[in-house]
């Protein structure tokens, strides 16, 4: 089973992200399970939200409290020391910054994953550049996926379709597929800053 | 969209019950919004503008208490009718709930399970539907969002069969708002399960009987047999429809009570609901160690299967209930009442209560808890995860702290270690 969970803030697409990755994995045959934090969703607040992934039904139904994977959405979230606490020792995490992040300020755990296990992607700039507005769940699934290889794009894209009207789907394919590509782009790469795709 | 496209897809718990009620043909739904139910009528509201629902008479109403009031007239006119609430919506409309089951009135609702206020939570657990368990509706409850779909299905056949009114509790949040993969019937199929609804009474203008009208001393323990009788009918209908709902959808799917590794268990976890899918989990991690234990699933609380879940629960040396709710000065409420399904039997039951106001309620905790209860080291009841410094901090501070402060507050400031702005004397 693979676990994610994702943070961010009311009206950054949290519980969308979540949603939509379940659906890519449900497109590639897998079981999968996906749930918001429950009932605090205001603009701006703290929000988290969570996609389980398997190859049997998915039975679970707690919080995940030691992902696979963590996806930060908004970087101010950062200063909370328990963000990426029971993160794998192997994990990814995959944030949305302009600028790398030192690592000690994330916490011993990341500290320590392996090579090309943290990416910084700069999805606000990437989804005002492909979408218009700073709706950064499109462009930080796209990273997701190229870092850690747990489904593909093509599946992304798919669910994106399913969810949105034609239009709108239209720009978050783009958001998505330039910053899988700058992330495979940066594959291996600790720490690399992803210059968005001109 | 896939909004009544059969077969199996990855959707919101709210989504797939939505759909599933409009594959049931209701004609009159009448609903007032409350979290964590909201998304269900949503969905319906949209299907009825679209047209995807009709013929379907959708009613925004002013509150609980109308939309219950508004659907008793629906139905006793003879309409197939749908509402669904949680927490303080269902309290609300408490009074129409007993009317609908007094009127013999086949209405299906669901419950969004959710705590209930004071403090105010918005959040998961059994206080509400327990509320109102003795309310003479039949109340049954699902473990998966696919469960919850094809209950709502057999809810209007059982109701209608029984002219008796149906809730149909999922977890609020962690079922009607998790997205996962269900099997959605055609419409065919639902109308070859679920015929046209034929009312056992009618109001008609042009053919005028009263209905509701007072019964006093000399008759009224006799209607109220009436209806408890129609819960003991119960018992048998619902294991009917599962068998039939089996041969017609190709799956289990409700039933009174379902049994899990439970054939060589000394210990047996009986629980209603969500959590069934993680006592599974912690069944199986308990069995690789060697721990004979094993689960049961109520899915019909009311009416309660005191002989099915005897039989389901006698071969066991000791029965845990893990239940989602308090009765304050009790206990556990499903405890008490599995102890009348085991009198005479001399089985010790532990009870735990866990999630209540959604705390989660991790595998670990649990597996935890069921080890405890083996050994024999926990309390009765035993609550999963108390925050008991807190409690004890509060306990003690009781009539001594000067400052006008809730209970409440106090217990807030205790469990995040954040010090409360003093209230301004």
């Amino acid at each position: 089973m693979v676990q994610v969970r994702i943070h961010g803030r009311g009206g950054q697409g949290v519980v969308t992200a979540a949603e939509l990755l379940s659906v890519a994995a449900f497109l590639e045959g897998r079981a999968a399970q996906a749930f918001p934090s429950f009932g605090s969703e205001r603009m701006g607040a703290p929000v988290v939200a969570f996609c389980r992934m398997d190859d049997r039904p998915i039975r679970l139904r707690e919080p995940i409290t030691e992902p696979d994977a963590l996806v930060i959405q908004d970087p101010t979230l950062l200063s909370d020391p328990r963000l990426c606490a029971g993160l794998h020792p192997k994990g990814f995490v995959v944030i949305n910054a302009s600028a790398p992040i030192e690592l000690s300020r994330l916490g011993p755990v990341v500290e320590h994953l392996p090579k090309g296990h943290v990416r910084f992607v700069p999805a606000t700039a990437i989804a005002r550049q492909y979408i218009g507005r700073p709706l950064p769940n499109a462009a930080m699934l796209g990273a997701l996926l190229a870092a850690t290889g747990y489904l593909k794009l093509d599946s992304l894209l798919q669910a994106i379709s399913e969810k949105f009207s034609a239009a709108i789907a239209e720009k978050n394919h783009a958001a998505a597929r330039a910053s899988y590509e700058a992330a495979q782009a940066g594959n291996g790469v600790t720490s690399a800053v992803l210059e968005v795709a001109r | 969209m896939s909004t009544f496209m059969p077969g199996r897809k990855q959707v919101e718990g709210s989504h797939a019950v939505a759909e599933a009620i409009a594959l049931s043909r209701p004609q009159v739904i009448s609903c007032y919004p409350i979290t964590p139910q909201t998304h269900i009528v949503e969905g319906l509201s949209a299907m009825v503008k679209s047209g995807a629902l009709s013929p379907c008479e959708f009613m925004n109403v002013e509150s609980e208490f109308a939309a219950l009031s508004a659907l008793i007239g629906a139905s006793a006119a003879g309409a197939r009718t749908y509402t669904a609430t949680s927490s303080q919506g269902l309290l609300f409309m408490a009074e129409a709930v007993y009317n609908a089951s007094g009127l013999g009135l086949p209405i299906v609702m669901t419950i969004g399970n959710r705590a209930i206020g004071a403090p105010i939570n918005i959040w998961n657990d059994h206080s509400d539907s327990m509320a109102l368990r003795d309310s003479g509706w039949i109340q049954l409850h699902a473990e998966s969002n696919q469960e919850a779909l094809d209950l709502h299905i057999q809810a209007f056949k059982l109701a209608e069969q029984l002219s008796c009114p149906v809730m149909v509790c999922m977890d609020g949040f962690i079922l009607t708002h998790a997205y996962e993969e269900v099997d959605m019937p055609s419409q065919e199929q639902v109308d070859a399960f679920l015929p046209p609804f034929v009312p056992q009474q009618v109001l008609d203008p042009s053919d005028p009987i009263t209905i509701g009208a007072m019964v006093g001393p000399d008759a009224y323990m006799e209607v109220r047999y009436l209806l408890h009788h129609k819960h003991l009918q119960a018992v048998e209908v619902i294991e009917n429809l599962r068998k039939e709902f089996k041969r017609h959808f190709g799956r289990d799917s409700g039933g009174l009570v379902s049994s899990y590794r439970a054939d060589d268990a000394e210990t047996l976890v009986l629980a209603m609901g969500s959590i069934n899918g993680t006592i599974r989990e912690a069944v199986d991690e308990m069995r690789d160690e060697g721990h004979r234990i094993g689960s049961v699933k109520l899915c019909s609380y009311r009416p309660f299967p005191l002989e099915a879940l005897r039989e389901a629960l006698k071969g066991a040396k000791r029965v845990i209930i893990l239940e989602k709710n308090l009765a304050t000065g009790l206990g556990g409420i499903l405890a008490s009442n599995t102890r009348m399904a085991l009198r005479g039997l001399n089985t010790p039951v532990n009870t735990i209560i866990a999630g209540l106001g959604g705390r989660p309620i991790p595998k670990k905790s649990v597996v935890r808890a069921f080890r405890q209860i083996e050994t024999g080291e926990v309390e009765e009841p035993h609550f999963l995860d108390m925050n008991w410094p807190a409690i004890h901090e509060a306990i003690n501070n009781r009539g001594l702290v000067k400052r006008r402060e809730s209970e409440a507050q106090r217990v807030l400031r205790s469990v995040s270690g954040v010090e409360v702005a003093k209230p301004v004397r």
